[in-house]
């Protein structure tokens, strides 16, 4: 299954929603997402994965770089992820001390940045 | 006695592919879900490493792919033609070093620290790819039974083999079995002494 990606905006935040497998193929379409909204002044990201079936370390090192992006912009990136099989690859690469992951959209919209 | 061999040509979009058929193979192997989970993310971190290395070292030469179920064990062997080097950083003697110690993973608190030093976290925001490349191995040590990474035996590149135990010993569920109602029996005999 192909990437999905569609964007909202929530107050100060543009929540991207993210489905499909995010992977060596896929990934470079939701690294042009993300560098299009920094680009566009948003640099309050919520990355919703629920939807997420597969991701790879590409998908990580994207995810990264757009942390990193609005980093740059005193910005923040948010992870909205549930799913074990997911969270357990933050797990292993260490990165869940790198992004603030929260169980819903809305816990993340009002987590403290 | 592999059960299933592929050979691909190096390109990024067959990785999918050789993700499909490891996932395929292992679920046809009655292999538990969750490690069919682990298979299919850690097979294609081999073959998207293998294929970067063949594509930089030896475009022509193919990604050579085997899937080996066992009783107790599902091994797969990832193979690519690159040169000493690539990707994994040779040793003193100039032979490989394994992937943990390519990235220092002696414990759990050195891998967090690894992948929070990790070039590209602080670096230009446009070197995120690839991240480091050492990620991928770092995945596979995390999430495989039993890694060994190794010279060809031609001399020329690399062997990544990966082993995951399938198999569900009967001393183990009874020792667990064993030992929880060991715990029940104790958090029953506390529960009592308080009232």
């Amino acid at each position: 299954m192909d990437l999905s990606l569609t964007t909202r905006q929530e107050g100060t935040h543009t929540v991207v929603v993210v489905g499909g497998e995010i992977d060596v193929y896929t990934a470079p379409k939701l690294r042009e997402q993300l560098i299009d909204l920094v680009s566009a002044g948003s640099y309050h990201l919520v990355v919703d994965m629920e939807g997420v079936e597969f991701l790879d370390s590409t998908g990580l090192g994207v995810l990264v770089g757009g942390l990193k992006r609005v980093r740059a912009h005193e910005g923040s990136l948010h992870l909205v992820c549930t799913q074990e099989r997911i969270l357990k690859i933050f797990r292993i690469t260490g990165l869940t001390k790198v992004f603030p992951i929260h169980s819903s959209v809305e816990e993340a919209l009002a987590a403290r940045d | 006695m592999p059960t299933v061999e592929l050979h691909f040509a190096a390109l990024p979009g067959h990785v999918r592919t050789a993700r499909m058929i490891a996932t395929a193979v292992s679920r046809r192997a009655g292999v538990p879900a969750g490690a069919v989970d682990e298979i299919k993310l850690a097979v294609g971190e081999a073959c998207a490493r293998a294929v970067r290395v063949n594509r930089r070292s030896n475009p022509e030469a193919l990604v050579r792919v085997a899937l080996t179920d066992a009783p107790e064990t599902f091994t797969v062997i990832v193979s690519d033609s690159g040169a000493p080097g690539d990707e994994v950083a040779p040793g003193p003697d100039g032979g490989l070093i394994s992937a943990p110690a390519l990235l220092d993973l002696g414990d759990a608190a050195a891998l967090g620290s690894a992948a929070l030093t990790a070039p590209g976290l602080d670096g230009d925001p446009d070197a995120d790819q690839p991240f480091p490349p050492g990620l991928g191995l770092a995945l596979i040590e995390g999430l495989v039974d039993e890694v060994a990474v190794r010279r060809g035996t031609d001399g020329t590149g690399t062997v990544v083999e990966m082993t995951w135990h399938t198999g569900e010993p009967p001393d183990d569920s009874d020792l667990d079995s064993a030992a929880y109602a060991a715990l029940a029996a104790e958090i029953a005999g506390s529960a009592r002494r308080e009232a």
